[in-house]
């Protein structure tokens, strides 16, 4: 068995991936695997990002559109840089 | 070696109506909130029985009324049930839930409290449940196809994990089991906005997907927009769910849609506990999220077996149906593994795959099935909440 991975992607059009290890700190050089084809490449996490929480696969501005799944899942209401952690506190739901 | 479901049997118990049932309860069924004590009585008088006290069944009326009678009846009448004793305030409604559960064949008898007191009917009913039970546990197990159980499925406490590893597991589990011929049904009209788009496509005919959407419409305006203060941004995504890293509904609900896999489509669009009629295959049915609430409403729609997928670690049960908890995420594993029954970690590791996962939990299925008692069965969860359309008269 490889090295474990610290970071899922759904789809190759997704711009968030998902940390799946516990305890991933700032500076992490992460093995990120998208599940859909399962292609890897690195991503340096540039903050501690819970389990199960987004990290940006890119920089992201405010209004950008956040894709997971290869579908549109909200926007971003903050910035994020490429590394970083995105949740509530910079994206939203277009619903409500 | 993948395992080949489709002639695999388990050995379950064959009701007077042809449905195969996994457990034997004996009943002791409540009509309305103000019998749940002589119900409780009866059923420490008597071991081997289960009472299931609730809180409604008074003064109830129209579509509520309708929903609460269909959900009693389909309770007493799932197949995991052997036979029933009924006990209400008064003879009317009594007749109705008790006359509907007979229509399966099996024993029912039913009590009412007014005119005879607490008293005299828990001495009654205790007679009567005591022959149910000698009766109940003489009833022999027979070999059944797997694809005779009817297995249902909702998730809770998500998180980003369940739509990565055990959401998918169901999925896989369905695409395998629903062409050999089980009935299979999903649910939580809330957990699809966002997702409602990719859920109307998956409908197997026009007539099907009409019914999904004119659901998720009437949802979402009599429900969300009628009673909404603010956005759901704190009920949906739950605060659990947003501790786990879901941060919006649609991600939710992508997430949710998972477990109906690659390749089923849904032949019905049915109503809270309304049975299935159009044969095997999938159903979604119109529930709340919420995880008592729709195992409930599946169960009386005749479901033996619950999938349970969860990130966080919900850990409800219920009184009849057996719920299978499956998750994926390492930490919930680490912290509380008593409530889980398939642990599909590794799909997270990427040393499991998703057909594997899905084998995994068709085993712990037929498991289940053949008697294997759940980890919500060992820790005695029996959440019994039923859904309320609006205020009693």
């Amino acid at each position: 068995m490889g090295e474990i991975p610290h970071l899922l992607v759904h789809d190759t059009t997704d711009n968030v991936g998902v940390v799946v290890v516990e305890g991933l700190t700032a500076g992490t050089d992460m093995l990120c695997v998208v599940t859909h084809d399962n292609t890897d490449f690195r991503l340096t996490a540039k903050a501690d990002i819970p389990i199960g929480h987004k990290v940006a696969l890119k920089d992201m501005a405010e209004g950008d559109t956040v894709m997971k799944y290869g579908e549109d899942i909200g926007k971003m209401i903050g910035a994020a840089e490429k590394g970083g952690h995105v949740h509530t506190q910079n994206c939203k739901t277009k619903r409500w | 070696m993948p395992l080949d479901a489709t002639n695999v049997t388990v050995n379950a118990w064959r009701r007077e109506n042809g449905r195969v049932g996994v457990r034997n309860h004996v009943l002791i069924l409540p009509v309305d909130d103000i019998s749940n004590a002589a119900c409780e009585a009866v059923a420490n008088n008597i071991k081997g029985t289960m009472a299931i006290p609730h809180a409604y069944g008074r003064l109830q009326f129209g579509a509520d009324l309708d929903l609460h009678f269909r959900t009693i009846i389909g309770t007493g009448a799932n197949p995991n049930v052997a036979a029933v004793v009924v006990i209400g305030i008064e003879p009317g409604w009594t007749k109705i839930i008790a006359d509907g559960i007979r229509k399966t064949g099996k024993p029912v008898a039913e009590f009412s409290i007014e005119q005879n007191g607490d008293i005299a009917t828990i001495a009654a009913a205790s007679h009567q449940a005591k022959e149910f039970v000698h009766w109940a546990t003489e009833l022999q197990k027979e070999p059944c196809p797997v694809s005779d159980l009817w297995v249902s499925t909702k998730c809770g406490e998500s998180d980003t994990t369940t739509g990565l590893s055990s959401c998918p597991t169901v999925g896989n589990m369905y695409d395998k089991l629903i062409p050999a011929g089980l009935y299979g049904c999903f649910g939580e009209t809330s957990e699809i906005t966002g997702a409602e788009h990719i859920c109307e496509k998956r409908a197997a005919n026009p007539e099907a997907a009409e019914k999904f959407m004119a659901i998720f419409k009437e949802y979402s305006e009599n429900v969300i927009f009628a009673n909404q203060t603010d956005d759901l941004s704190d009920s949906q995504p739950t605060k659990g769910n947003i501790l786990g890293g879901l941060t919006t509904i649609e991600e939710k609900a992508l997430g949710n849609l998972e477990k109906i896999g690659r390749e089923c489509t849904y032949i019905d669009a049915l109503q809270a506990a309304e049975s299935p009629e159009k044969g095997p295959g999938l159903y979604f049915m119109d529930t709340s999220s919420a995880a008592a609430e729709c195992v409930v409403l599946m169960a009386a729609a005749g479901y033996v077996i619950h999938t349970f997928p969860t990130g966080q670690g919900n850990v409800v049960g219920n009184p009849i149906v057996p719920v299978i908890k499956i998750s994926g995420n390492p930490r919930t594993l680490r912290t509380m593994s008593e409530h889980i029954d398939v642990d599909v970690t590794g799909v997270l590791r990427r040393d499991m795959t998703i057909d594997q996962a899905g084998d995994s939990l068709i085993d712990m299925i037929i498991r289940t099935a053949n008697g294997r008692n759940t980890a919500a069965e060992a820790l005695g969860h029996r959440e019994f909440s039923m859904t309320k359309l609006y205020r009693s008269a």
